[in-house]
């Protein structure tokens, strides 16, 4: 971030948490980068499907005029495919809303480190570990619903809870810089996950593969279309477990002691250190939330989808959370409003899958793009010449 | 007055962490002792096949009475293990009573060997196995990890993080494989070889000109690596199986080398990339300590306004390390397709771009430290795969995680603290 651009917006030097969270900007030209960045992204995946038919490729020498209707087509075809699945009819919209419900809450979770000026690429593993706790409560158990879903609810909050307090306990005793413990507490834990489902006490009773028992139907996580008898509308209570616990995060650090207390650990841990807070617990703390936030998306594909534990049940969820954070500026609302939008793209990469066999991984290309295009603003700005507001994120300060 | 209580400090954290290690070996030895050594049951000697069936001297025998060195070693399991246990204990026992020693790093391995060979002598009690072609396997599957670490080294000794190295592997295997197929094996190891040096070159560009978050756009070049790869592979390999059908760059014995016994088989019998790897090793080692490129980048590192001030262009420096390491990646992802199946699959790398960040920071940021890390993490692979026939109680997927576990103890400072360039990801204002 250089001196000269933020001063032409703003009289004072905006701290790391203006960044992050855009305040002290207007709406506007707070959105100006994640649009810009959204349609640029969606510009380049039109490129790639374009460059990746090697017949239409080879059109482009003996007939330009039909490689280049061909090529239109194809784009048009798979966005609007991609449209029509994430937004078209109430199975879209019910689609989207399913796979968004993980994503907005292990935005969260990468949103509650970035405010604690902590950076946790660990979602993915207390994920697994949350959505593995919930599903060893959710066999073991009879319960009315009533008690069963919570109860396992809060297991995959406890789980992941445990999961993230280690690096944040790590960071705070020795020093060790939680981009790594994070990363290789991710293996540990998929590992553990293989390993696990594997084991008597959780497999199912005559399978090779790793796969758990099914959970008992009292810990389902109801649908909240059920009443109208159609199996294709899976929306499930995730989705507004996600709203509830944005709602909660957004109170939480905002309105409360201990939210006032992990930003100012996040803007400056030595000021908060003379201050006379707790820095060693605050680690712990946000790290532990973040974790236990990551353990309810965990939640949802087990609990709402699979009613068991499978090896991917985490579907790299952990790593699309990174760009949810970034891109919802790491702000309650903004993440999910960014985790809708990754739900749309995932629901309508799969109808676009379906309908023009273009593959789904045009998602993970989109979703990398806009996070580059969002983190350094001044691509986005020599692109489109406009002014924008410095939004670079630097959090990490060295590792180890 | 300064320089006496930085000596002290300097001094007393020596002393700790020679305390730390004192008994961490003494653990080990313990653990040895109690675990390894007394849980070998009944006929306990454990045979180490030391030759391969195909090798010169592949009937050879030195040997004395019930100790036999070849063409198999065999040793009476809990006796050895509780010798092993022993030379441990007494290490360990050396750093704590001997006030001046400095815990040396070969102290280490040498502990660190023990152990493994403690495992495998308990793991392989009362039967035999075919050690030779194990530390093979190791040696071969530490090679792409090494060429990983060492494009970390490369970038963060001048202080850019490198999340991207499994990027970098994974797009060096695929254009490796689809050059490969199209023109043969070494252009594809060029292509490779470009290709990680794009990616570094979008990592450099982006954290040094643009001033990113360095592991922001680690991560992201990773997703997007492997969300492209994984993209085009369906989309134009599936249907054009030629373009996924490499020549392969395989095996080459050294002559006579290769004919030592033991040795020669786990050093001499190897890949083309396994002789690269030594040799790469070499060169980045004398290049970053022995020359005048060495030092700037070392200083750059550490302190780059110091480094600006005395005139070294340190963006420029910044920006060749940055791409020499990701050279260096991408013809360690060639290592996937061409120098073994001779095929993409999609996410063919599976995490050991991360596992070669963590062979790195095991090896203290420097090229050796980095290939021994490496070595290891590569025999606890090769032994994750031959667990099932000796087998033992361990599930392979414990071995899967031990890289990631010693990698936590070691950035937790439990043995030993690993401390990287004082600037590392910060990023350069020139004033």
């Amino acid at each position: 971030m250089s001196d000269k651009d933020s001063k032409e917006t703003t009289d004072r030097k905006p701290s790391t948490m203006d960044e992050i969270t855009g305040v002290g900007t207007s709406w506007g030209r707070a959105m100006l980068v994640p649009v810009l960045a959204l349609f640029t992204a969606l510009v380049c995946g039109a490129l790639i499907i374009a460059v990746s038919d090697l017949d239409l490729l080879s059109l482009w020498k003996s007939d330009p005029g039909l490689a280049a209707s061909g090529t239109w087509s194809k784009i048009s075809g798979a966005y609007a495919a991609m449209f029509r699945g994430a937004f078209g009819d109430l199975q879209g919209w019910s689609e989207t809303l399913t796979l968004a419900a993980p994503l907005i809450l292990a935005g969260l979770s990468v949103a509650v480190g970035f405010k604690a000026g902590l950076f946790n690429i660990g979602a993915e593993g207390q994920m697994v570990i949350g959505g593995l706790t919930a599903v060893i409560i959710g066999f073991s158990f009879d319960l009315p619903a009533i008690i069963h879903v919570p109860l396992s609810i809060l297991g995959g909050f406890v789980g992941g809870f445990i999961w993230g307090a280690i690096p944040g306990l790590l960071r705070a005793k020795t020093g060790a810089h939680e981009v790594i413990t994070t990363i290789m507490l991710n293996f540990v834990a998929l590992n553990l996950l293989t390993y696990l489902l594997k084991s008597s006490a959780i497999q199912q009773p005559g399978r090779d593969d790793a796969r758990s028992k099914l959970i008992q139907e009292s810990a389902r996580l109801p649908r909240l279309l059920s009443f109208m008898d159609d199996p294709r509308l899976r929306v499930h209570l995730g989705i507004l477990i996600a709203l509830v616990a944005a709602g909660v995060v957004y109170w939480m650090l905002f309105k409360t002691t201990l939210g006032f207390e992990i930003r100012a650990v996040g803007a400056n841990p030595d000021a908060s250190r003379y201050a006379g807070m707790n820095v060693l617990w605050l680690y712990v703390a946000a790290m532990g939330i973040a974790g236990g936030l990551a353990g309810l998306a965990g939640v949802n594909p087990t609990l709402g989808l699979q009613y068991r534990a499978t090896p991917g049940f985490s579907a790299a969820i952990g790593f699309d959370a990174i760009a949810l954070a970034l891109l919802g500026r790491s702000h309650p609302l903004g993440v999910v409003f960014a985790g809708i939008l990754f739900g749309a793209l995932r629901s309508g990469g799969q109808e676009m899958q379906a309908a023009t066999g273009i593959s789904i991984d045009l998602v993970l290309v989109v979703g990398a793009l806009i996070v580059i295009f969002i983190a350094a603003p001044a691509l986005i700005r020599s692109i489109y010449r406009v002014k924008t507001d410095d939004v670079s994120v630097s959090i990490t300060k060295g590792i180890a | 007055m300064v320089d006496t209580t930085v000596q002290a400090a300097e001094a007393a954290r020596g002393e700790r962490r020679a305390h730390r290690l004192g008994w961490f070996y003494i653990g080990l030895g313990l653990f040895v002792a109690l675990v390894f050594a007394s849980t070998v049951t009944g006929e306990g000697d454990s045979s180490f096949g030391m030759v391969l069936a195909r090798d010169r001297f592949a009937d050879f025998e030195i040997g004395l009475g019930s100790l036999r060195l070849l063409p198999s070693l065999v040793v009476p399991a809990a006796l050895t293990n509780f010798l092993i246990a022993a030379v441990m204990g007494f290490l360990g026992a050396r750093l704590l009573t001997k006030k001046a020693l400095k815990p040396s790093n070969l102290t280490l391995a040498l502990v660190i060997g023990l152990f493994l060979f403690a495992f495998l002598t308990w793991a392989a009690a009362g039967q035999s196995f075919n050690l030779a072609s194990m530390l093979r396997q190791s040696v071969l599957r530490s090679a792409p990890l090494t060429f990983g670490a060492l494009a970390g080294v490369l970038s963060e000794r001048v202080a850019v993080i490198n999340i991207a190295i499994e990027g970098m592997l994974l797009g060096g295997a695929f254009t490796g494989v689809i050059v490969g197929s199209l023109y043969g094996a070494w252009p594809g190891v060029l292509a490779a070889i470009i290709t990680g040096g794009l990616l570094a070159w979008v990592l450099a560009v982006l954290s040094i000109k643009y001033k990113v978050d360095q592991i922001i756009s680690g991560v992201v070049i990773n997703i997007f690596v492997l969300g492209l790869t994984s993209f085009l592979s369906v989309q134009i390999l599936t249907q054009n199986a030629d373009l996924n059908n490499s020549p392969r760059i395989g095996a080459w014995n050294v002559p006579f080398l290769s004919d030592i016994p033991f040795f020669g088989t786990i050093l001499f019998k190897q890949n083309l990339f396994v002789y690269i790897m030594f040799g790469l090793v070499a060169v980045t080692t004398y290049a970053l300590f022995f020359t005048r490129w060495g030092l700037r980048t070392r200083a750059v590192g550490e302190h780059p306004k110091a480094a600006d001030t005395l005139g070294v262009d340190v963006y420029r420096i910044r920006y060749i390390g940055v791409i020499l390491g990701g050279l260096v990646a991408g013809f360690g992802g060639a290592f996937f397709t061409i120098g073994q199946v001779g095929r993409f699959d999609e996410n063919m790398t599976g995490g050991r771009g991360y596992i070669a960040l963590a062979a790195m920071i095991f090896g203290r940021w420097h090229p050796v430290g980095a290939m021994s890390a490496a070595l290891v993490f590569g025999f606890s692979d090769a032994i994750a795969n031959k667990l099932g026939i000796l087998n033992t109680p361990i599930p392979s997927e414990f071995l899967a995680m031990a890289p990631y576990i010693a990698t936590l103890i070691v950035v937790a400072g439990v043995v030993g603290k690993s401390r990287p360039p004082a600037a590392d990801g910060i990023p350069y204002e020139k004033q």
